[in-house]
């Protein structure tokens, strides 16, 4: 059994662990293990499972089966209060009745710590907010509350700190600043944080390792780099930045690249980057990494190229312009072109064809759902 | 039901519901303060209506206990029926009357008593039906609303039905056992309303804060249930206090204050009784300012 | 807590209470180890004795026995010779507790709305008039009943004044009426009515007001339309808390009332105490009991809150 003890961050395992609620399974034979003192975001859709899994690893909720592990102990049967972890709740739960400086020393005091209130104090500086340590929780704003919340946790040297969308209820900029600051006290405590969010620009800026979590389950997991370059299933794809995926069959492998039959148009996808390399598959390209061809334009080396098809929307966002494409016998295709040029460089209705490098294009299971992960514009923001 | 509800005004007058009710789910900054008056703008009739009406209310409300301080003060003699003369005799000698005074010490005693194990049998009782599933709930619901919608009459009548057929002579004893089943259901309704409106996530984050369930417990989620214990305990007190028709059931001898007014009522009412009414009067009235004033004070200094 | 949710459970299916109030745990030890105390506590003391009242109310009388002897039997006519003989009390009994209630409403909604509502942000003033409600608990009931008895007393200046300005006929009276009692439930039971009305008008949220005057600008209809309805379950609640003891009641129409003014309330007591009849004055008290019960269920059916807090 884990001490409570656990000076420093700690690797964490969870082991095939599910968790049903009424026979429904919220979270479903779910493996991964965190490295000790690593900054790992679960990022998934709302329900698929996050709070469930955080809330197993803290203790609040029994797993129905599997085995969670801390610093190499099986913590599985562990209460809560036994464990060396610390979370930043949802809604983050601070005591009203008790001050802030209260607050923060609460887990000091239970576990009969030595100084606790300046200890208290101390993690209230890093939280810069020292000056309200005489307030209660319901003379501070959401963001104030944040970070006593993020205090009281981290004050207590946890093995592993949970944070359970502590950032949800912030406005943009408070939320960029305390990004900011929350990697900032990870680096500097070196504590194990598992971040739960939502926001996929969350986790990729600030997490060393991503997991993507749907329906109960990992779907892939990785540095921010390496999901978004190569995704392996459609709704990693989709649900990380956008991607266009085409319904394909392999016509040729055994070598280092995969060839691919898209609609009649001949594809090649390097082998290493092809979740399967025989049937049916979806070829994946991210929208930023196919150029426009224009009638007579070269061929650039190594690529692949479909179309013609006819532009059918053309929008200006700044940085880029985003197209769209619409290719007989594929479908519609995004492209986004960084706006080096200054304005749009290929008209609405225009006849192109689409280039992608070789070494940019990923190949998933052909049974993959193609619209799976795709996230809703509102939902985005 | 309403006892919860009564309960919860009771509280808010005494001031101890005022300042947790607030932080028990914790608003952003800015929506406290003073509220904004009435938006300017025509006069209307109708607006005064209703504050006179109530001052009218208010008025009904408080003539007979001005009528009681008014004859505590009354030099009477045996029976306090007539304005004979102003003296403080009565409030000097308040246990001047025969009888008056021990009635007066059993309705505290018998108060004290129920009060205090109607409020923790009803916590306890609160405390499972919130937060626990089990079976038997809905049973146990009832139970509790059962004694709440019956007539004071009736559970006299049985409570005294019971002791007969028991042989217990009825006296002090069963008035207390009857004044705590009585106030068991306020009690019970009053706290649960206060679980009920907690934050279950409390409990969780001083789990995870090392504190076990015993400590979490008396650490966090009873000094947040205390503003609602009290109330149900101050409810429970007045209940019994105040109780006349299943004490008079079930007392047998045994004479508690209410018991006495009454039963002194056909011969007349000594002048000592209205010195006590209005003395309790005046101290419920006058804990209330203090803890209002009290609680004001608390609050300039913390903003 | 809610008649409904008491109730309303056993009708199937219907607990639609909040999430906040759902419980969360199993462990069922735990549970029965909390409620057993307070549970048994109520088994001994409120189910058996009303067992013991439903098994009295079938006594017969010791043939030849004397004045208060009974026999275990099963007696089914005590309780219609009871209700042949004591239907008049029992209908005013209803009777002066419904006018009672609905006096007592349409004086205490507006105190609780002046209170809740109009002094909203004057702490001071809000705490002063509430304890102004609730003090009057401390002076016993009874005491003040008698401070109204001896104001409306026939002598009483107020009556010789009501008399003189012609309101009353010189031979007219206010004590030992009908009326009397009645406005004497109605000054009893007042705080009952007036605090669980407060109580839900001061939860309401004050900007639901400023949204209704938003919308209708209209103070009337926003009342109508918005505080009314959201503070229903209040009035639910302080009309059974007034109706409920109103109706089981003796103390007023003793001290305000005549002999034809009698309350079922008085009927079981002097059955009980001064003849020592106990299967009437059970039967009677069973009566009652049922036909409260089922009023209250009927009513709470109709007034439709789902959950009256
Ligand atoms: N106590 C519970 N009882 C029954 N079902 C539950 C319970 N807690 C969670 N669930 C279900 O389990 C699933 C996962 O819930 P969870 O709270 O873990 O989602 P989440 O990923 O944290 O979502 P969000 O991003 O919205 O917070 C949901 O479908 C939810 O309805
Ligand atoms: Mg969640």
């Amino acid at each position: 059994m884990a001490g409570p003890d656990a000076r420093s961050g700690a690797d964490l395992v969870l082991d095939r662990v599910t968790k049903e609620f009424a026979g429904v399974p919220a979270v479903d034979d779910l493996s991964l293990t965190v490295p000790a003192g690593s900054f790992f975001a679960l990022l998934g859709p709302s329900g698929c499972g996050k709070t469930t899994t955080l809330r197993m690893v803290a203790g609040l909720e029994r797993p129905s089966d599997g085995r969670i592990l801390i610093g190499g102990d099986d913590v599985t049967h562990t209460r809560a209060h036994q464990r060396p972890v610390n979370t930043v709740f949802q809604s983050y739960a601070l005591f009203p009745h008790l001050t802030v400086l209260e607050n923060v020393a609460f887990g000091l005091r239970r576990r009969r710590e030595p100084d606790p209130l300046g200890r208290a104090r101390q993690a209230l500086e890093l939280v810069e907010l020292p000056h309200l340590a005489e307030r209660r929780p319901n003379q501070l704003s959401g963001g104030q509350q944040q970070r006593v919340a993020l205090a009281r946790a981290v004050v207590n040297n946890p093995a592993v700190l949970l944070l359970d969308e502590p950032l949800g209820a912030l406005d943009l900029k408070l939320r960029r600043q305390m990004q900011v600051e929350l990697k900032r006290i990870q680096t500097e405590v070196g504590l194990t944080f598992v971040h739960v969010t939502h926001d996929q620009e969350e986790a990729m800026t600030m997490a060393d390792t991503v997991a993507v979590m749907n329906a109960g389950r990992i779907e892939q997991l990785g540095s921010p780099a390496e999901l978004y370059e190569m995704p392996r299933t459609a709704f990693v794809a989709n649900f990380l930045g956008q991607s266009n995926l085409l319904r394909g069959t392999v016509v040729e492998n055994g070598g280092a690249l995969v060839g691919v039959d898209v609609g009649g148009a001949r594809v090649r996808v390097p082998a290493e980057r092809a979740v399967r390399t025989s049937g049916d598959v979806l070829v994946g390209v991210r929208p930023e990494k196919l150029h426009l061809l224009r009638d007579g334009e070269a061929v650039p080396d190594d690529c692949n190229v479909v179309g013609p098809g006819r532009v059918t929307d053309v929008s200006f966002t700044g940085v880029s312009t985003q197209y769209q494409v619409e290719v007989p016998a594929l479908g519609t295709l995004g492209v986004f072109v960084q706006n080096l040029l200054g304005g749009a460089a290929v008209g609405l209705g225009e006849q192109v064809r689409l280039a992608c490098a070789v070494r940019h294009t990923f190949a998933l299971d052909g049974d993959d759902d193609v619209a799976s992960g795709v996230v809703a514009l509102d939902e985005s923001a | 039901m309403s006892g919860g509800q009564g309960a919860g005004a009771l509280a808010a007058a005494v001031g101890v519901a005022d300042r947790t009710d607030r932080t028990a789910a914790p608003a952003p900054l800015g929506d406290r303060g003073r509220p904004r008056r009435r938006s300017p703008g025509r006069w209307r009739l109708g607006d005064a209506v209703v504050p006179v009406f109530a001052a009218l209310a208010f008025l009904y409300l408080l003539v007979p206990i001005a009528y009681t301080v008014a004859f505590s003060f009354n030099d009477a003699g045996r029976t306090n029926l007539v304005w004979r003369g102003f003296t403080l005799e009565n409030w000097a000698n308040p246990c001047g009357a025969p009888a008056v005074c021990e009635a007066f010490v059993n309705s505290l005693q018998v108060g004290a008593i129920a009060t205090v194990a109607s409020t923790v049998l009803g916590t306890l009782v609160a405390l499972a039906l919130v937060r626990y599933r089990f079976r038997g709930r809905t049973l146990a619901n009832l139970l509790i609303f059962l004694p709440m919608s019956t007539p004071e009459v009736v559970l006299g009548a049985a409570l005294l039905a019971q002791f007969l057929s028991l042989r217990i002579n009825p006296g002090f004893g069963t008035v207390v056992v009857s004044h705590i089943m009585f106030c068991i259901s306020f009690v019970v309704v009053t706290v649960k309303a206060r679980v009920a409106s907690l934050d279950p996530r409390l409990e969780e984050a001083a789990a995870d804060l090392y504190a076990s369930s015993w400590q979490a417990f008396w650490r966090v989620t009873f000094p947040l249930l205390v503003p609602g214990i009290l109330a149900a305990a101050l409810l429970a007190f007045s209940l019994s206090f105040d109780d006349f028709i299943i004490t008079n059931f079930n007392s047998g001898s045994f004479t508690t204050f209410p018991k006495f007014v009454y039963v002194s009522a056909t011969r007349g009412i000594p002048a000592q009784a209205n010195v006590i009414g209005s003395a309790m009067f005046g101290l419920a009235l006058a804990l209330v300012v203090a803890v209002q004033v009290v609680s004001a004070a608390r609050r300039r200094r913390r903003t | 807590m809610s008649i409904v949710s008491a109730l309303g459970h056993g009708q199937g299916g219907g607990g639609t209470s909040p999430a906040v109030a759902a419980p969360r745990r199993r462990a069922r030890g735990g549970a029965y180890l909390l409620l057993a105390p307070g549970i048994a506590y109520l088994g001994l003391f409120f189910v058996i004795p009303v067992v013991a009242l439903l098994v009295t109310s079938l006594y017969v009388p010791v043939p030849g026995g004397e004045v208060g002897q009974f026999a275990p039997a099963f007696e089914w006519r005590n309780y219609t010779a009871a209700l042949a003989t004591y239907w008049p009390q029992l209908v005013r009994s209803f009777a002066y507790a419904f006018v009672a209630t609905v006096a007592a409403l349409a004086i205490g909604y507006p105190m609780a709305y002046v209170i809740a509502v109009r002094a909203r942000g004057r702490p001071f003033l809000q705490g002063l008039l509430l304890v102004l409600v609730i003090a009057p608990f401390f002076t016993s009931f009874i005491l003040r009943t008698i401070a109204w008895k001896q104001i409306l007393a026939d002598e009483s200046f107020v009556v010789s004044a009501i008399r003189a300005v012609g309101l009353l006929p010189p031979d007219g009276r206010l004590t030992a009426t009908g009326f009397a009692v009645v406005a004497g439930l109605t000054y009893n039971f007042l705080p009952f009515m007036t605090l669980p009305i407060y109580a839900n008008l001061e939860r309401l949220d004050p900007r639901m007001l400023e949204a209704g005057a938003d919308l209708y600008a209209d103070g009337p209809t926003t009342f109508r339309r918005v505080t009314l309805p959201l503070s229903l379950p209040g009035v639910v609640s302080g009309t059974l808390l007034t109706f409920i003891p109103a109706s089981g009641d003796f103390v007023n129409s003793v001290l305000l009332g005549n002999t034809s003014t009698t309350m079922i309330g008085q009927v079981v007591d002097s059955r009980f105490f001064k003849v020592s009849d106990y299967p009437t004055a059970a039967a009677l008290s069973v009566v009652l009991m049922v036909a409260i019960l089922v009023l209250v269920i009927a009513y709470v059916r109709r007034a439709g809150t789902e959950e009256l807090l």
